[in-house]
């Protein structure tokens, strides 16, 4: 099917004039990650956090092929630039809430791998002592709100987290990330709707990693340019190269700024990747091997950042190897404890159903 | 003869309404189409119209006048020829008005005001806002409105627009979040303009808010309250008219409450406000405007989780929750001029079900009729039934038998729905099958 051709040059969209708040912003256009205000302090816990996040799906995905880890297992390696570069900009009082893709998520919120890991292994030392798994994990410690499994639910769910932030007065706002496939579910158009409404502090986070399990956005969207899908609420959007860390975090700034100054939603479109299947039991035979190879060998925000990294000589390949070592060892550790840790107590089939009052 | 205008119904289930204001004078001519009065009711205001031509010789009924029945006349329209002289003619025909049902016993001593169900819910919201700062009411039509059937009348003026709250049409986004609120720590009531709406939302009421403390292992608690009137009304027919008892009631992680009488309602709804799971609040519209006598005090709750036995008997035992409950007791009278004594259970709470009462009163009746306006298959008298199989076999003198709706579609024909639904005849009936005496 022929689509129509792209006609847009600018890459924000923006609220109607009408309402007289159109940010008139253009990302860079620029191929090269913008470097320059961010200290090399920054960069380096850039590319620490997304290495754990990289080394603990490897490991995830190592175990789930052991049958350690059972059931539904989403990897969320190649995206790892969206979720550590949104998440350096947060304050304590924010919140965050996503979809089942989520393991890197929580370990960016601060959570603990092992916790993570545990869970994924369905053990007493999960985050929901095993009876979540990967896709249903809180912390309300870490302000992380799941890990939700009905693609597009958690839309509402986020956008009911700002609301309480709003109606508390605590100046915190509410992350909530979704992927492309939960774009075309009509409660996420009843969120955007009640969100602009009410000016509610919330950034939604459009992780489109061009499929929604096997189906790409061009077979699924009539509108695929993502960002504009708040235009009917007068929500402006951004598209950002969600494979460089750095254009994400400058994006993430500018429309954490909007929030904060209390002008409502805010949505952001993160152009990325996910070099795994859906799942672990995807084939992935919607997409060439050529292509995957490609947005690997060219565009892994990973190796990129590295080369930033020895460009800017803000650290030698020995340190990152250290650094790199560090990891795998705390990752080890965590697989060790999912697998050391018990299976959860035969009494506790029946504990948290109800809160006894 | 002159024409009268009778009081009109706004809704199949009015039954009374106030004369706000006349808009034509006696003497004064109208056309068909001319708007004559204004009349309100607790939930609307609405104009009445002339249909016929003439002269407004006399009016009837004073405005201000307050309860006036359905059916009743109001003024008299002077046709071509007629004079006033002609008015006396037209007597006003004595108004019909429905008997309310019986209020059930006073559960407390202390001391009671009559109060309909309606009032008596939005009391309960009303205290509970002023107790607890993190209590908000939303949903469609709660604040400007005064809400679609009148619930929530004078919350908005006592708390204001932050915590009264006109939704959007968007059951499924404002349900869920309503859920995420919850998380966050606020304590949510979810109005549905009536459960046929909430089936839009259903997702979030059990994946999102009844799964989420067991699927985090206890960290997360979801506070919430989903409200509104649910099963039949009257002649809305087949999508406004559905029983939601036994689909909530089958989740685990949700709490379920159906009351019938006013001093239910609000100790129900009461504590559901203060329970700290999600907590399903299945009322009836039948019932908004029926009076009992209700504790006048703002601390007294209800227990969740708690039948009451609301008639004592020693023949058989009939469970009937929400409207069903005054049905059940109509059917206990016919029975008792039979001679027969059937001990009345209103339910009051459908999850978790008080079955020890049930078995209880059936460990003296060793009968009993479960009554329930939903559908048979998989409803709240299989569960009955079975349960007094697992705990009271041995007692029981006769097979369990059930009184349901009918398993159709909800018609519309006054007939049909008629016998769609439970009526006193059948559960007598049922009643009298358990003792072979039918």
């Amino acid at each position: 099917m022929a689509r129509k051709p792209a006609t847009k040059s600018s890459r924000t969209s923006s609220r109607s004039a009408a309402k007289g708040r159109a940010p008139r912003k253009k990302s860079t256009a620029a191929k090269k990650p913008a470097k320059a205000a961010l200290g090399n302090n920054r960069l380096l816990d850039f590319y620490h956090e997304m290495l754990l996040i990289r080394r603990f799906e490897e490991k995830a995905g190592q175990m789930y092929g052991m049958g350690l880890i059972g059931g539904f297992c989403h990897l969320y390696i190649g995206q790892e630039a969206v979720v550590v570069g949104m998440q350096a900009s947060l304050n304590e009082q924010d919140a965050v809430i996503t979809t089942y893709r989520d393991h890197g998520h929580m370990l960016a919120c601060g959570m603990d791998p092992k916790g993570v890991m545990a869970e994924l292994t369905g053990r007493e030392g999960g985050y929901s002592r095993g009876k979540g798994g990967s896709m249903h994990m809180f912390s309300k410690e870490k302000n992380f709100y799941g890990g939700h499994g009905i693609v597009g639910a958690h839309v509402p769910l986020g956008t009911g987290i700002a609301f309480s932030q709003k109606y508390k007065g605590d100046g915190g706002l509410c992350l909530t990330y979704l992927g492309d496939g939960a774009v075309n579910q009509g409660q996420v158009y009843e969120s955007f709707n009640m969100a602009a409404l009410w000016d509610l502090p919330v950034v939604y986070i459009i992780e489109n990693n061009r499929y929604g399990m096997g189906t790409s956005v061009e077979r699924a969207s009539a509108e695929p340019d993502l960002m504009n899908r708040g235009q009917a609420h007068g929500i402006p959007g951004r598209q950002v190269d969600g494979m460089d860390v750095v254009q994400v975090f400058e994006a993430g700034q500018d429309a954490i700024a909007h929030v904060r100054a209390g002008k409502g939603p805010f949505i952001l479109e993160m152009q990325t990747y996910r070099y795994r299947g859906h799942s672990m039991s995807d084939p992935a035979k919607y997409r060439t091997k050529e292509e995957v190879r490609k947005m690997r060998t060219e565009k892994d925000p990973i190796e990129t950042l590295k080369d930033v990294l020895l460009e800017q000589s803000a650290a030698d390949e020995d340190a990152l190897k250290a650094m790199d070592r560090n990891i795998r060892e705390q990752i080890n550790m965590a697989a060790d404890f999912a697998q050391d840790s018990p299976e959860p107590d035969p009494s506790e089939l029946y504990t948290d159903v109800l809160i006894e009052a | 003869m002159p024409i009268q205008v009778l009081m009109p119904a706004l809704s199949p289930t009015m039954t009374e309404g106030n004369l706000a204001k006349w808009l034509k004078s006696e003497g004064d001519s109208v056309s068909s189409g001319d708007v004559i009065a204004e009349i309100e009711t607790d939930k609307a205001t609405m104009e009445v119209e002339a249909v016929d031509e003439g002269t407004l010789g006399k009016i009837l009924v004073a405005e201000g006048s307050e309860d006036v029945a359905v059916n009743t006349p109001i003024a008299l329209i002077l046709g071509d020829g007629e004079s006033a002289g002609d008015l006396d003619d037209a007597a006003p025909a004595a108004p019909a008005v429905e008997d309310a049902p019986a209020s059930a016993a006073a559960e407390l001593a202390a001391a009671t005001v009559e109060l309909t169900v309606r009032e008596a819910l939005r009391d309960a919201m009303a205290e509970e806002m002023r107790r607890d700062e993190t209590v908000f009411l939303m949903g469609e039509e709660v604040a400007q409105y005064q809400g679609a059937y009148k619930v929530s009348q004078g919350l908005l003026e006592e708390f204001g627009d932050r915590r009264v709250i006109d939704t959007p049409i968007t059951e499924q986004g404002f349900a869920g979040l309503g859920v995420g609120a919850a998380y966050h720590g606020l304590r949510p009531i979810v109005e549905f303009m009536t459960f046929n709406f909430a089936m839009q939302a259903i997702d979030q009421i059990i994946n999102s808010a009844a799964k989420t403390l067991y699927m985090s292992g206890g960290q997360m608690d979801v506070p919430i309250v989903f409200r509104g009137p649910n099963g039949a009304a009257s002649r809305v027919a087949a999508q406004h008219s559905q029983c939601y008892a036994s689909w909530y009631g089958h989740c685990p992680g949700l709490k379920v409450v159906a009351p019938y009488t006013a001093a239910d309602a609000k100790g129900l709804l009461k504590s559901a406000v203060r329970d700290p799971n999600p907590v399903i609040v299945l009322e009836n519209e039948m019932l908004y405007g029926s009076t009992f006598a209700v504790p006048d005090d703002d601390d007294v709750t209800v227990p969740i989780g708690r039948a009451k036995v609301v008639r004592e008997g020693g023949d058989v035992t009939i469970t009937a929750f929400s409207l069903m409950v005054g049905r059940a007791l109509e059917a206990a009278e016919m029975l008792s001029a039979e001679g027969i004594e059937a001990e009345v259970i209103d339910l009051r709470t459908i999850r978790p079900l008080d079955i020890y009462t049930i078995v209880e009163s059936v460990k003296h009746t060793n009968r009993i009729v479960s009554v329930e306006e939903g559908w048979p298959f998989a409803g709240i008298g299989s569960e009955i039934g079975m349960r007094i199989m697992e705990e009271a076999f041995d007692h029981l003198d006769a097979p369990v038998v059930r009184v349901t709706g009918e398993d159709v579609p909800m018609p519309y024909a006054a007939n049909l729905e008629k016998l769609a639904v439970p009526q006193a005849d059948r559960i007598a009936e049922a009643a009298k099958r358990t003792l072979y005496r039918s």
